[in-house]
């Protein structure tokens, strides 16, 4: 067991957990922070998408002591990045009014990616959604409704 | 009853308000079922079969495991019977004597510490004695291959030929004169299509929870909540198991993250082994599968053979054919006959056929048991017809548009179960839009230019198809589904059913159409989470039967509740929301509770004969033209589908966004199934069972998907609607296929069809790339000297 401390949704934690223990399971087991999925166990769809210093990772394949120090933003610290005390983040709130979300057990990754692609590309083009959130797997929405929701909360961001 | 004058603001069916779950899930707060802890649990985990069929000779436990801290149960621990039940008992709950195919269930084990499961799987060496295995529809049929399934005893008066789970015999029309038919006819037209196994790859494995209360080592209930379609299925399971009543066994569908059939019939697996486990070891149990053993062990989308052969005349008139439609279903019977009575009568297709004679089978091998997959047998059958339509074309000299204009099913002709076509849609005209909306013809004739001069073949090529909505022939009497609205105490209406929520929209389809009928508020309706405790049999969540059948029990309900509250004289005949709130916390504060019901009646014009597949196999069909335009570059020899366009009418739609992401979404899975989706199978195993190898589309590889409806009113569901959930799995395969054929001029006819099988195509023959017009000559089977031309 080791002592690790980061930052997690702009609050610090320290935990006691195996070196090597993924991060997705800390989040899960340790943190109570159930908004990242495991869909594969490795790195191929997304679902445990966080963001950890501000790049997009797969949770499951990133031991525990790698975020030593870390800052680490899940879906449930997503919203406050916006604005304090805001119930939901725009690109939140366009994933909902798009139809971005269909079973939902993407979402919290896809939206993190959202995120991520949103700081890099504030005016994104379609490739570069499309490219962004290769990464991220869905199986209900063939992605249409994604990219519609991206594409709202670019424009929402950047009147 | 609500006002004629009502405010335009308060309809709700045909507007897309946002999904009622829909803000737990961007929220992730959405609790799936690994998402859940219950206290005292422990985690379960399933040793399986190396083999794929023989005989269970020793079972050993390596010492090192400290065995005393598991719970581990074998077949001899269920309390009832050892069979998870579908259609018939066949299959076990857990093997005891023999393995049927890889990946077969033989022992459970439980333990406190999840993490501690693999090396304990691992530690349980199974010896066998092993048998022949059969693995192909080919194999299986074989007059010389090992008998690898009989039916059980009690079946036997069923009996059909060796391995083969079922059969169906469908003739219409003048079928006995086929024969004649094909004498005497302009053109006979022969072909043979393949489709693959396809995984559902809903992003959240198959998991659960299950808890037992037992008394005196006597089990006195189970409960079982988990990721499910079909909450009574898992109910009827159960009973069988552990051999207790109905209401003894709880099933509570959680938050579902996909499903798309695999989680139709499976759960009842999964969820029985968690409830044996609880049983035994004292405490809920946790089993929640890993990518790996989800795609190794659960079931697949069934791999097709299709024969066809058809008389036409030299008009391009469809005289009369024969259609072979061959299954493989895997190890087990589960639900394979069911699958293969929908493809059976989808084979027909969207045609008039003066004569058919389709004769169906389904046969054994030993692959873990296939079982639901969106569109249920339809997307192996319509591949193969609508790849069809397209040769008969060529043979006879017409365009694809033509040869289907010429057989194309219209209002008031019979399809090929006799069943006369009520619905106002006009096929020719949805033809018509869909080409010109496309652009189908100038990019048809500016590839015709282009390709010659270019390394990249480009194509355009369409399907046209219907599909069933609501369970076959007499299904929906047999379920007899049952719908309840209960006022909360709060008075506001709660809709009562087993309909399950995994992505479609079921939620939120269900609340607008009680909200319109109530005139109220969508957010004034509230939808109870599937608990059988609590909420009726509405049938299963599949089969594109909820929002045309349970929508409009849901409206039956809402209907009468509104009669109930008008005749209690607490409601005005014109009401606002706040009138209702009123007149039913009165009746509320007078009688206790409001509860009404509504059960499924059959209309009275359905007639359906089971014995000769005769009559109305489906209340309505949705109706459909998909037009997908493609690449195939000649120098990596991958085919990508560039452009797609789809066309449907589906009855009214009731929520445009929810209903456009569901067709945006099948699509995305037929162009996985078409292009992407392999299976691999080595001796009945999933080699490739990972997301790593095992390729769906990404963002990145999607074309443009154009979405566009037809309306027309239907009389079977709630405002008109139809079914629309399977409809869009069906079209892309063929649609692709053809185009690639108008790309490359070959025509292939298997899918999944990846650039390994382009490039072993185009480099077999030297006139590789060029259209073989001569129709006689079947291109598979000719003989050429091997030449590699690239």
């Amino acid at each position: 067991m080791t002592q690790i401390t980061f930052t997690i949704n702009k609050e610090k934690k320290t935990v006691e957990a195996p070196p090597m223990k993924r991060l997705l399971d800390v989040l899960r087991e340790d943190l109570h922070l159930t908004g990242a999925k495991e869909g594969c166990g490795e790195g191929e769809c997304g679902s445990c998408s966080v963001l950890l210093n501000g790049e997009l990772v797969n949770s499951c394949l990133i031991p525990a002591l790698q975020a030593e120090g870390a800052t680490i933003t899940t879906i449930e610290g997503i919203a406050p990045l916006a604005a304090p005390d805001q119930k939901l983040h725009p690109i939140q709130q366009c994933f909902l009014e798009k139809g971005g979300a269909q079973c939902g057990i993407c979402t919290p990754g896809m939206i993190l990616a959202t995120h991520h692609l949103l700081e890099k590309y504030p005016q994104p083009t379609l490739l570069q959604i499309q490219e962004g959130l290769a990464g991220n797997l869905c199986r209900c929405t063939g992605y249409t409704r994604i990219f519609e929701a991206v594409q709202s909360a670019a424009s929402q961001s950047n009147p | 009853m609500p006002d004629p004058t009502q405010p335009a603001s308060l309809s709700t069916v045909g507007t897309s308000p946002i999904r009622k779950e829909g803000t737990a899930k961007v929220l992730g707060q959405a609790r799936y079922v690994d998402d859940l802890h219950l206290p005292g649990m422990w985690f379960g985990a399933t040793v399986r079969s190396t083999i794929a069929r023989g005989r269970i000779t020793s079972i050993q436990f390596d010492p090192a495991i400290p065995w005393h801290e598991f719970t581990i149960v074998t077949a001899a621990d269920i309390p009832g019977e050892n069979t998870i039940v579908h259609l018939t008992k066949d299959h076990l709950c857990l093997a005891s004597e023999f393995v049927n195919h890889p990946n077969e269930p033989i022992l459970l084990l439980a333990h406190p510490d999840r993490a501690l499961l693999p090396a304990a799987v691992a530690a349980v060496t199974i010896t066998y004695e092993e048998l022949p295995g059969v693995f192909t529809i080919e194999e299986s049929e074989a007059p010389d291959a090992p008998t690898i399934w009989e039916p059980a005893a009690a079946d036997h008066h069923h009996a059909t030929a060796k391995n083969t789970f079922k059969t169906y015999l469908m003739e219409s029309g003048a079928a006995a004169d086929l024969d004649h038919i094909f004498a005497t006819a302009d053109h006979i037209i022969e072909g043979e299509y393949h489709t693959g196994a396809q995984e559902q790859l809903y992003i959240e494995n198959n998991g659960v929870i299950a808890e037992c209360v037992t008394f005196d080592g006597i089990v006195k209930s189970v409960t079982v909540r988990g990721a499910m379609q079909c909450p009574y299925y898992l109910v009827h399971a159960l009973e069988l198991v552990f051999n207790l009543p109905e209401e003894k066994c709880r099933v509570i569908q959680t938050e579902t993250g996909g499903a798309f059939g695999g989680k139709e019939d499976f759960p009842s697996v999964i969820g029985s082994h968690a409830a044996l486990l609880a049983m035994k070891s004292g405490h809920p149990v946790k089993i929640c599968y890993d990518r790996a053993e989800d795609m190794a062990s659960t079931t697949k989308r069934h791999p097709s053979r299709s024969r066809h052969r058809t008389a036409v005349s030299k008009e391009g008139k469809i005289l009369g054919g024969e259609i072979e439609f061959a299954l493989d279903g895997g190890a087990y019977v589960t639900l394979t006959p069911v699958v293969l009575s929908r493809g059976t009568i989808h084979a027909a297709g969207p045609y008039h056929w003066p004569a058919l004679r389709i004769r169906a089978k389904a046969m054994a091998t030993n692959l873990p048991p296939h079982g639901a997959f969106r569109g249920f047998g339809a997307p192996q059958s319509i591949f193969a017809t609508e790849r069809h339509m397209d040769k008969i074309a060529k043979v006879v000299g017409l365009s694809p548009e033509e040869l289907r204009r010429r057989n194309l099913l219209a209002l008031g002709g019979r399809t090929a179960t006799g069943q006369v076509i009520t619905d106002t849609v006009d096929m020719q005209h949805l033809l018509t839009r869909a080409l010109a909306e496309s652009n189908y013809h100038a990019k048809r004739a500016e590839f015709a230019r282009t390709n010659p001069t270019s390394a990249i073949k480009r194509g355009i090529g369409f399907a046209t198809f219907f599909h069933g909505a609501g369970f076959t022939g007499s299904g929906e009497r047999r379920l007899n589904s049952l719908v309840k609205i209960e006022l909360t105490p709060e008075g506001r209406p709660q809709i009562l059913v087993a309909s399950t929520e995994f992505g479609q929209g079921t939620n939120t389809i269900l609340c607008q159409v009680a909200a319109e009928t109530l005139h109220l508020p969508y957010e004034d309706i509230l939808i109870a989470q599937p608990d059988t405790a609590r909420v009726p049999n509405s049938g299963p969540t599949v089969a594109s039967r909820t929002a045309m059948i349970v929508g409009k029990l849901v409206e039956t309900a809402a209907q009468k509740l509104c009669v109930i509250l008008t005749n209690s004289d607490g409601l005005p005949p014109s009401y606002s929301p706040a009138d209702f709130r009123t007149a039913a916390l009165a009746y509320l504060a007078q009688h206790g509770t409001l509860v009404v019901e509504a059960r499924y009646q059959s209309p009275g014009d359905i007639f359906w004969d089971d014995e000769n597949y005769r009559g109305e196999a489906y209340p309505a069909y949705a109706w459909a033209v998909y037009v997908a335009e493609v690449a195939v570059d000649t120098t990596t020899y991958s085919a990508t589908c560039t452009d797609f366009y789809a066309l449907q009418e589906v009855g009214k739609v009731l929520h445009p966004v929810l209903a456009k992401g569901q067709i945006e979404g099948g699509v995305a899975q037929g162009i996985g199934y078409a292009l992407y989706e392999k299976c691999v199978w080595q001796k009945g195993h999933m080699a490739n069972n990972q997301m790593t190898n095992y390729i769906m589309p990404t963002s990145a590889d999607l074309p443009p998907i154009h979405v566009a409806f037809e309306e027309i009113p239907s009389i079977h569901g709630p405002f008109g609607a139809k079914g629309i959930g399977e409809l869009p799995m069906d079209g892309p395969a063929p649609a692709i296929l053809n185009a690639i054929e108008e790309a490359t001029g070959i025509a292939f006819t298997e899918i999944p069809l990846l650039p390994e099988d382009i490039f072993e195509r185009m480099t077999r023959t030297p006139d590789a790339g060029t259209e073989d017009l001569n129709p006689t000559i079947d291109r598979d089977t000719r003989v050429e000297p091997e030449v590699v031309t690239s």
